[in-house]
């Protein structure tokens, strides 16, 4: 048995098959891209696995506990945290105050000085401590992606799921978003990061699954999977003269 | 400590109060407690989530028609108890159906609610009991009304503290800044969002039953009147809805002046009223209590 389990997932949206019939596997600790063209299901999969869309089918397990048909909030306090594409801070909440609902109704329930303890341990991890006072409403880009990060550590979670959590960085501020998620990786932290920057995922990454048009067409280690014919033609279009 | 002991003191100080002034001054305390209690339990689930409720007076006036259905069969105590029993009920029936509505989708249902209710129970007077008007008489005294009045206000500001520092009312604030991300992050939205909204239900319930008396002669038009909850929400942003003092900051002055304008221009009152509306939505939007503070802090960075 593996930590994740997604098996055979579904994911259908009127005539649209979103995600088909979708199975692969994490092993804890593992960090791992999710890869496919713009459109071919990858945000839609992690919608699945964190419960913001009910699957159409098929099984998503974590460590042993189905997922599928749990609530957002059951599925959080499992263990499972989430980065969103379009980033979502709380603009009328501090700093520290956003990172500590996940601490204070996650899994572990933490209250209080522990509660804060937690916050602040996420914000230092993301380089934030020394504003923890301070209204997210005022943050900049890139501060607001590290306080989403934060939010998603102070889970204490089992899995983190990056959503395009390098986009839009400058290439200054992606080495540091690089470097820390290699530290939490080294922490023991299990990954799995929908992502289009290529350097980013083989900096990160041994290993990818590659989606397009709903269907997982590769799950191999990173090199390999971006050499495979099928994976290129889906990046670049086209048929591919083998 | 200052923080409970001056409210303490304020309380004490409005508790002995009606021992000296007239009736008309004793009609107005009791007026402006019960707004003081409308608004802040509207705010103790609208301030903080941003759900717009309209649906005030649905259980303000099932409140004050409990008494006038139940006042001659039970004691005075039982009333109020079935009167929070059939309020916190038909709160929890309706926020099952309808906290997944959002914006203005909930403001219209809401209000949709109210004339519900109230066309409900004209129906049922006109068909079923074939009266439309009911008549309370109890042995209460105007100056127990106040203190009861008075005290329901006390419980509701001291629960809006109390939950403003738990988990509840953290809840609550995340649930208004964004969904989304609190579903994510382990809050049970149902629970919480119904939680707060049948909390407050409870007590708009009991101010309706608790000033009841107030009316002698009750029917539907009378008590499930919608100028009550849109005065209730215009008063709790006024002074700031996501405040712990903003409601009261709010409903006092209003309902003052209210008072004034509806003895001394009764014809033009509406129109005073309406006008009024879009002053505070348009001076004041996010209250009384945050302006200010935004004014001291300006005034503060001048000089430093």
């Amino acid at each position: 048995m593996s930590f994740l389990e997604i098996d055979r997932a579904v994911k259908q949206f009127g005539g649209l098959r979103a995600v088909s019939d979708v199975s692969f596997t994490l092993e804890k600790g593992e960090v791992v891209g999710l890869l496919g063209p713009n459109g071919s299901g990858k945000t839609t999969l992690i919608n699945l696995v964190s419960g913001a869309l009910p699957a159409t089918s098929g099984d998503i397990r974590l460590d042993g506990l189905r997922l599928t048909g749990l609530s957002r909030d059951r599925i959080a306090r499992a263990g499972v945290a989430r980065t969103f594409q379009l980033v979502r801070t709380l603009p009328s909440l501090s700093l520290v105050e956003n990172v500590m609902i996940t601490a204070v109704f996650g899994r572990h329930a933490h209250w209080g000085a522990a509660a804060r303890r937690v916050a602040l341990g996420a914000l230092e991890m993301v380089g934030l401590s020394d504003r923890a006072g301070v209204a997210a409403a005022d943050l900049t880009y890139i501060d607001q992606k590290r306080l989403e990060l934060a939010r998603a550590l102070a889970a204490e979670p089992e899995i983190l799921l990056l959503d395009e959590w390098l986009a839009g960085l400058n290439p200054t501020e992606l080495a540091e978003g690089v470097a820390l998620i290699r530290t939490l990786h080294q922490g023991g932290l299990t990954i799995l990061m929908v992502e289009h920057i290529i350097d980013a995922v083989r900096a990160l990454c041994p290993r990818v699954v590659v989606m397009n048009s709903g269907e997982l067409i590769a799950d191999a280690p990173t090199d390999i999977a971006l050499a495979d014919p099928m994976v290129v033609s889906a990046y670049l279009g086209g048929e591919v003269d083998a | 400590m200052s923080r409970i002991i001056l409210p303490l003191i304020g309380l004490a100080l409005l508790a002995i109060v009606p021992l000296i002034v007239t009736d008309y001054g004793l009609g107005l305390l009791i007026g402006a407690a019960t707004y003081v209690t409308l608004a802040s339990a509207w705010a103790l689930f609208s301030g903080q989530t941003h759900y717009i409720s309209l649906a005030t007076v649905a259980f303000y006036g099932t409140g004050a028609y409990t008494v006038a259905v139940l006042n001659e069969t039970l004691g005075y105590g039982a009333v109020l108890l079935c009167a929070a029993l059939i309020g916190g009920t038909i709160a929890l029936v309706v926020g099952l159906a309808t906290l997944r509505l959002r914006g203005v989708y909930f403001v219209i249902f809401s209000f949709g609610l109210a004339e519900l209710v109230r066309q409900l129970i004209t129906w049922y007077e006109v068909n079923v009991t074939g009266t439309l008007g009911r008549y309370i008489f109890l042995d209460i005294t105007t100056r127990q009304i106040y203190w009861q009045m008075l005290g329901l206000a006390a419980i509701t500001i001291a629960l809006t503290a109390w939950i403003h520092r738990s988990r509840l009312g953290m809840a609550l604030r995340v649930i208004g800044d964004d969904e989304t991300v609190a579903a994510h992050s382990g809050i049970n939205l149902a629970r919480v969002k119904l939680l707060a909204f049948v909390l407050s239900a409870v007590i708009l319930t009991l101010a309706g039953a608790i000033t009841s008396p107030r009316y002698v002669y009750v029917e539907p038009s009378i008590v499930f009147n919608p100028t009550i909850s849109f005065l209730t929400v215009i008063m709790a942003l006024l002074g700031g809805a996501n405040r712990l003092w903003g409601p009261t900051l709010g409903a006092v002055p209003l309902f003052l002046i209210f008072e004034w304008l509806s003895s001394n221009f009764p014809d033009s009152y509406p129109i005073l009223l309406g006008l009024l509306f879009i002053g505070v939505v348009f001076l004041v939007p996010n209250g009384l209590i945050a302006s200010t503070e935004r004014l001291l802090g300006k005034a503060k960075g001048a000089r430093g």
